[in-house]
């Protein structure tokens, strides 16, 4: 049972943010931008970061839903999900990813873990200056959002089915358009 | 040094902010809401939960511009210091207490939060509001901390510049750049 009395139909983060939209709204807008929006690292790649950070988390929310993104933005490849979250350096993905992912896992465990020596290996792999910011700042906010997820205490219903269905359709349309099914007109508009 | 080429000269988070604007508009938000807008529990109150779990995770800059914003509100800089070292023998009300014990859990993991420190700060008089926004202010400064750390921002140890921007965070709140030089970038 959650901790505070949450909508009790939404699961994970959707039953906090419905119960707070002033503060779901920035919150989707930033996943928005670090995840959906394109940009040089595929949808595909950072929702893998973003899955990764939620499983050394430990929030089965979280790295359910945007693993199940991710597999969607990939080809419906959900093997190369589960092989990144067990053993990314043997897994399917470019050079750069893993010197990303190395990053990202740094920063999971505190900013202060990320050296010069971690940096200048992604950029040698071809990583950009703002593929490194976005990378530090898509495991940060997950530290954020997994948090919030289990800090609450919300309800995280084990139904592969619905976060497959659910991860294909944010693959589609992102998060702000999806998050007006669950929040008032007013704040899930822009 | 910053690990990547941040616009020089803006200490700590508003380098990530200047180099990125786009991702900065929403984290402004957010920090505006929970920490400044009416509501909720005091201006001051949250600045210093705030401050709390960026000295948890060991941040300079969050926890000393963060402890200066909570310094302006409060007027009582000894009570920030108190909060940070132990907060459970400082003066600070009973519900504060509860809801830093839940935001000190948050800074560990989620999961930490148990149903007595839930019941521990309702029956100090805590609401679900409340409780929802120290959780999600505990959460939320576990990645500006990340983000400002991660990044190897500029973080200079210049008391005076923490007060002023402390002085502008409690006043006009988080929407607009604190750092001058931001203002005219």
């Amino acid at each position: 049972m959650a901790h505070i009395r949450l909508p009790e139909e939404l699961p994970g983060i959707r039953g906090a943010m419905a119960f707070r939209p002033e503060t779901a709204k920035p919150l989707n807008e930033l996943v928005e931008i670090l995840l959906h929006q394109p940009n040089t690292l595929t949808p595909g790649e950072r929702e893998l970061i973003a899955t990764y950070v939620s499983y050394l988390n430990d929030c089965y929310y979280c790295q359910t839903i945007h693993g199940a993104i991710a597999a969607a933005s990939l080809d419906d490849n959900e093997d190369l999900v589960k092989r990144v979250k067990a053993d990314f350096q043997h897994a399917d993905i470019s050079e750069k990813l893993k010197a990303l992912l190395v990053i990202a896992s740094k920063v999971q465990k505190g900013g202060k873990n990320v050296t010069a020596q971690d940096v200048e290996a992604a950029r040698n792999l071809g990583a950009t200056d703002l593929e490194i910011h976005d990378t530090v700042l898509i495991a940060a906010a997950f530290c954020m959002y997994n948090r919030y997820v289990d800090g609450l205490g919300t309800w995280q219903p084990r139904d592969e089915a619905m976060y497959r269905e659910r991860g294909k359709r944010i693959a589609r349309d992102g998060y702000v358009s999806i998050s007006k099914e669950y929040l008032p007109a007013e704040t899930a508009s822009h | 040094m910053p690990h990547i080429a941040l616009p020089k000269g803006l200490p700590g988070i508003s380098a990530g902010f200047a180099f990125r604007p786009e991702t900065a508009k929403p984290m402004r938000e957010l920090a505006h809401i929970l920490l400044h807008e009416p509501g909720s529990l005091a201006p001051g109150e949250r600045e210093l939960i705030a401050t709390y779990v960026s000295y948890l995770n060991d941040c300079y800059f969050c926890q000393t511009s963060h402890g200066a914003a909570a310094s302006a509100h409060l007027g009582d800089e000894e009570l920030v210091k108190r909060v940070k070292a132990d907060f459970q023998h400082a003066n600070i009300s009973e519900k504060l207490k509860a809801l830093l014990v839940i935001a000190g859990k948050v800074q560990k993991g989620g999961k930490n939060v148990t149903v007595q420190d839930v019941e521990a700060a309702r029956s100090q008089g805590a609401t679900d509001l409340e409780i929802h926004d120290t959780v999600l202010i505990a959460a939320a400064f576990c990645m500006y901390n990340r983000y400002v750390d991660g990044l190897g921002t500029w973080q200079p140890r210049d008391e005076s510049l923490y007060d002023a921007m402390g002085k502008h965070l409690a006043d006009h709140g988080y929407r607009k750049p604190s750092i001058p030089s931001v203002e005219a970038a």
